[in-house]
């Protein structure tokens, strides 16, 4: 398999009034040709951060101070604005949270959708029209004539969902980022609007980073999941096995707070304390305070340590039979 | 779009009548409506003869009635100091006045939406801060005043420009205009800075304020995301969302333009309504006055109304709510 | 709880700030809008303690002389003290008119603020305790008044009340009160869409509650910001209805009097008469302004950054 993104040690901080916020605070990953990863964790965790971080759409106070964003072998970290430029959209584009937001409200959807392709092609406007058709089809958008011409307000909010998929995917990209694309959505549109970006990878080989705060939503998604915790990543393996034999106490929190059938009647498990304060994190480990297994060890950072073909920071990782 | 505008125009007609109820029956209870409508150096006998020839000896809605079919006729009395019908003086006076609105609202736009584009885009930057301190101060800077000072410094120190009158006009396509000559720009270039100061500080505020609001919008992100340039990015996404507002706001004011001409025609004795109106009011020309007060009504309907549908062109939105309703 | 005051453990101590505080601190955190407040607050102590720091009284004719008359600054007068900013057409000491004249521009626009707010205030929450169809009815008012620029307003008003004290404070009233109305309406319309609103309603709580404990309350920011900014309003409306003679009398001259009396003079080369009286209320009404803008960053939360 060959790596599309390589994240190594990727650092985002916000220099605000308050102090410096460490939204993302060294972070490796990798997603290679035609794979879906899941980026989980909760509000403030800086997992979009860390999506637009790899396009280089960090706005003042923040900047990337460190790390490398390996992009096809070509380190884009620090690449200048113009070549970011003609990767964005292109080469890797992304799927925002709110359609209701990302979709500008005074211009119509063929403007915006044709504006994606004619950025990188100097394609004449009529092939550009034919392209967004097309596209709009394959994501099961009927009559698409009569949607390009639309204005956002006239659809509804997975139908704009699914003209932002078709977007995306407009120029055959290698990656696409999707920021938490069903977050706004009914369950029922948001179970369509995943079938549609699944076929779509699998039809293209197009990778993808699919970030969310719903585990359910990429345990069915995903090829392997990554965890995320106050700016770092603290649980890195395949989906299967993180699921069913989460080792990071954060992890088997997140999946005991998942109401299923099984726990029917039961209390709900809930992660005691609050997401943590981002001007204020304790030493060492993040989770430590409203982590039950916390040690004095705890109050030094847990490096990185492979276990069972998975990446894991933490010093007292949950045994296989307590995780149930 | 149809019913839209049927709709807006019902309304302004609504407008337009009850607003003449007001200037009725403002002028004929607030005040004695023989004083208000007789030269004040008129005689007994003459007071007599006007009471029965202006019908005021008839019930108020019989007179209320009578002063709408004149006005609906477009007969508002006489001037006292003219002798000539009132509305026809104010007619005579306005192209002068629009002229001048007209002139302001030109170099408002021209220098308010690129230097507040400028400003909303680098806030940082120190020409930005010069620009809206130089707006805080177009805001603060009363218009009379900025008129002696216009005056004071290029017709009295540096005598470049003259500072009345309104010079030689042209006809273009059947209107006189200044604009047509160079002696009538020389004329027109000191009033129309003065009356569109207020409104390059709005513009700069307005266009300032929008591109701020809409850089930080998602949808900023997202054309960004899609790797759309800069250029288009501001002149195509932010533009068209915040030349709704400013087009709005701006059209509004074209009538307080009117408005303030009162005040800049009276500096730099510019013959338009304006300066009509403030002789009327001083040489107690009531006729006058009432006609001014009526034909603005009809002005800021209308103005209203254009801006109305313009509006609806520019915002899809609201085109659609009209529809649903 | 102990997971909370572990939270609060882990955090810096944080001094804790009575809002007044906190809210001079933010004001003053702008060098511009400090140096507007310490501006305003010595125009109005030069205007209060005009009849103690000036050598004249303008209004008492024994002591102003006609052989004064358009003196250019610095210049002696027949009764020994220097006229600093020269002297008017009717020989009186500019210095002394101007202060006398901040004290009537002051007081104009201060009385016609405080009424307008109360009144467009009383409209305005009247509308939204009532809702429905008065609701409509006052707010179509308020838009049709608004839809007329105030100065012309004012105009009509002056043009047909005549002049004096008074009736242009009446016209400034009138010509102002949908400003604060529109501002109580528009706060209503937000808060009355809050979910707690409806939480309140679901209790049961009245809806007279509503608007005086919610409503009322969340409207002082807005109001004060507005207030501000339409008393510089006033201050300049009043002047420039003065200078176009159907404001104040002479025996009343505001500002806008001086600089109407100083404009025959102008195109003579007498700039002092209308250029100094000018700068005072330019200074005045900037400083008004630059302090309402400052009040409406730090009292809007949305602005912070």
């Amino acid at each position: 398999m060959t790596a599309v993104l390589e994240v190594s040690g990727l650092k985002t901080h916000f220099f605000t009034h308050a102090g410096v916020v460490k939204a993302v605070d060294g972070v490796d990953f990798t997603v290679n040709k035609g794979e879906v990863m899941g980026l989980v964790g909760e509000s403030g965790s800086g997992k979009s951060i860390t999506g637009f971080s790899i396009l280089g759409l960090i706005d003042q106070p923040g900047r990337i101070v460190e790390g490398a964003i390996r992009f096809i072998g070509e380190d884009i970290a620090k690449a200048p604005e113009d070549k970011l430029k003609s990767i964005r959209g292109n080469r890797i584009s992304m799927i925002f949270q709110d359609p209701m937001m990302t979709l500008n409200p005074v211009l119509r959807i063929d403007t915006q959708m044709m504006e994606a392709i004619l950025a990188h092609e100097p394609v004449p406007r009529k092939e550009a029209w034919e392209r967004c058709r097309d596209a709009l089809g394959l994501v099961g958008i009927p009559s698409p004539e009569e949607r390009l011409r639309a204005y956002p307000h006239q659809l509804s909010g997975g139908m704009r969902q699914r003209v932002s998929i078709a977007t995306a995917f407009l120029n055959k990209p290698d990656l696409i980022i999707a920021d938490e694309p069903t977050t706004a959505l009914d369950v029922t549109i948001q179970a369509q609007i995943i079938f549609e970006a699944q076929k779509l990878t699998r039809q293209t080989g197009t990778a993808m980073i699919w970030i969310t705060h719903d585990l359910a939503v990429v345990a069915g998604l995903a090829d392997r999941i990554s965890v995320m915790y106050a700016g770092r990543i603290v649980e890195q393996g395949l989906t299967d096995d993180v699921i069913d034999r989460p080792l990071h106490p954060y992890t088997v929190g997140l999946l005991g707070s998942v109401p299923t059938a099984n726990n029917r009647g039961e209390r709900l498990f809930q992660i005691e304390g609050m997401t943590p304060n981002m001007l204020a994190l304790p030493e060492g480990c993040a989770f430590s305070p409203r982590c039950g297994s916390a040690s004095g060890a705890c109050r030094t950072p847990p490096p990185i340590e492979h276990v069972a073909d998975r990446e894991l920071r933490c010093y007292h990782p949950r045994s296989q039979a307590a995780a149930q | 779009m149809t019913v839209f505008v049927i709709r807006r125009l019902m309304q302004a007609f609504l407008v337009v009548f009850l607003m003449s109820v007001i200037v009725f029956f403002g002028v004929n209870i607030v005040g004695d409506p023989i004083y208000m409508l007789v030269s004040p150096d008129a005689d007994q006998a003459d007071i007599e003869a006007a009471i029965r020839r202006l019908g005021l000896d008839r019930p108020i809605w019989e007179q209320y009635f009578l002063f709408l079919k004149g006005a609906v006729q477009g007969n508002l009395g006489d001037s006292f100091v003219f002798g000539q019908p009132a509305l026809k003086l104010i007619l005579h006076h306005m192209p002068a006045t629009l002229e001048l609105a007209f002139s302001a609202l030109f170099l408002a736009i021209v220098f308010g939406i690129p230097l507040g584009l400028f400003s909303g885009l680098y806030p940082d930057n120190p020409v930005s801060k010069g620009i809206m301190a130089g707006s805080i101060l177009g805001f603060s800077l009363p218009t009379f005043w900025v008129g002696l000072m216009l005056i004071l410094l290029f017709a009295v120190e540096l005598g470049w420009l003259p500072s009345t009158g309104r010079g030689d006009t042209a006809s273009v396509f059947g209107i006189q205009t200044s604009l047509a000559t160079w002696d009538g720009i020389r004329h027109i270039f000191l009033p129309a800075l003065n009356l569109s100061l207020l409104k390059i500080s709005l513009a700069i505020r307005l266009t300032r304020a929008g591109v701020r609001e809409a850089m930080g919008q998602d949808y900023v992100k997202y054309a960004r995301a899609k790797g759309v340039s800069t250029k288009r990015i501001i002149f195509v996404h932010v533009m068209k969302n915040i030349m709704i507002p400013v087009v709005t706001v701006m059209g509004l004011e074209f009538g307080s333009l009117i408005g303030f001409s009162v005040v800049t025609e009276t500096i730099f004795a510019w013959p338009g309504m304006g300066k009509l109106l403030i002789d009327a009011i001083l040489q107690l020309d009531r006729p006058v006055v009432v006609a001014y007060l009526m034909i603005m009504v009809l002005f800021f309907v209308l103005i209203n109304l254009m801006v109305d549908i313009l509006y609806s062109i520019l915002d899809p939105r609201v085109r659609l709510q009209d529809q649903g309703a | 709880m102990t997971d909370t005051a572990m939270q609060s453990a882990s955090t810096a101590p944080v001094k804790i700030e009575t809002p007044f505080q906190r809210f001079r601190a933010e004001y003053f955190e702008s060098r511009i809008a400090a140096t507007a407040f310490f501006i305003f607050v010595a125009i109005v102590l030069l205007a209060i303690l005009a009849p103690w720091i000036t050598p004249q009284n303008p209004y008492d004719l024994a002591q102003v002389d006609v052989l004064d008359g358009r003196l250019p600054p610095g210049s002696e007068a027949f009764a020994g003290y220097t006229m600093w900013l020269g002297s008017d057409g009717a020989g009186r000491d500019l210095y002394s008119a101007i202060l006398y004249g901040l004290r009537i521009s002051i007081s104009v626009g201060l009385a016609s603020g405080v009424i307008a707010l109360f009144i467009g205030m009383t409209v305005g929450l009247i509308a939204a305790y009532l809702g429905g169809r008065t609701e409509a009815v006052i707010m179509r008012v308020v838009d049709l008044q608004l839809s007329f620029p105030a100065a012309l307003v004012a105009l009509m008003l002056v043009a047909a009340l005549g002049k004096g004290v008074d009736k242009i404070i009446l016209a400034l009233v009138v010509a102002q009160w949908a400003y604060y109305a529109r501002t109580v309406r528009a706060t209503a319309l937000v808060e009355r869409g809050k979910e707690y609103v409806e939480a309140a309603q679901c209790l049961g709580l009245s809806r007279m509650r509503v608007v005086f404990r919610h409503i009322l309350p969340n409207c002082m920011a807005p109001l004060i910001v507005v207030g501000t900014v339409q008393t510089a309003h006033a201050v300049s409306l009043e002047a420039t209805l003065s200078f176009l003679g159907v404001g104040l009398p002479q025996t009343e001259p505001s500002l806008g009097v001086l600089i109407a009396n100083g404009f025959e003079y102008m195109l003579s080369g007498r700039y002092w008469i209308s250029v100094f009286p000018g700068i005072a209320l330019l200074l005045t009404v900037a400083s008004i302004n630059l302090v309402g803008d400052q009040l409406r960053d730090v009292l809007n939360p949305r602005m912070k950054k």
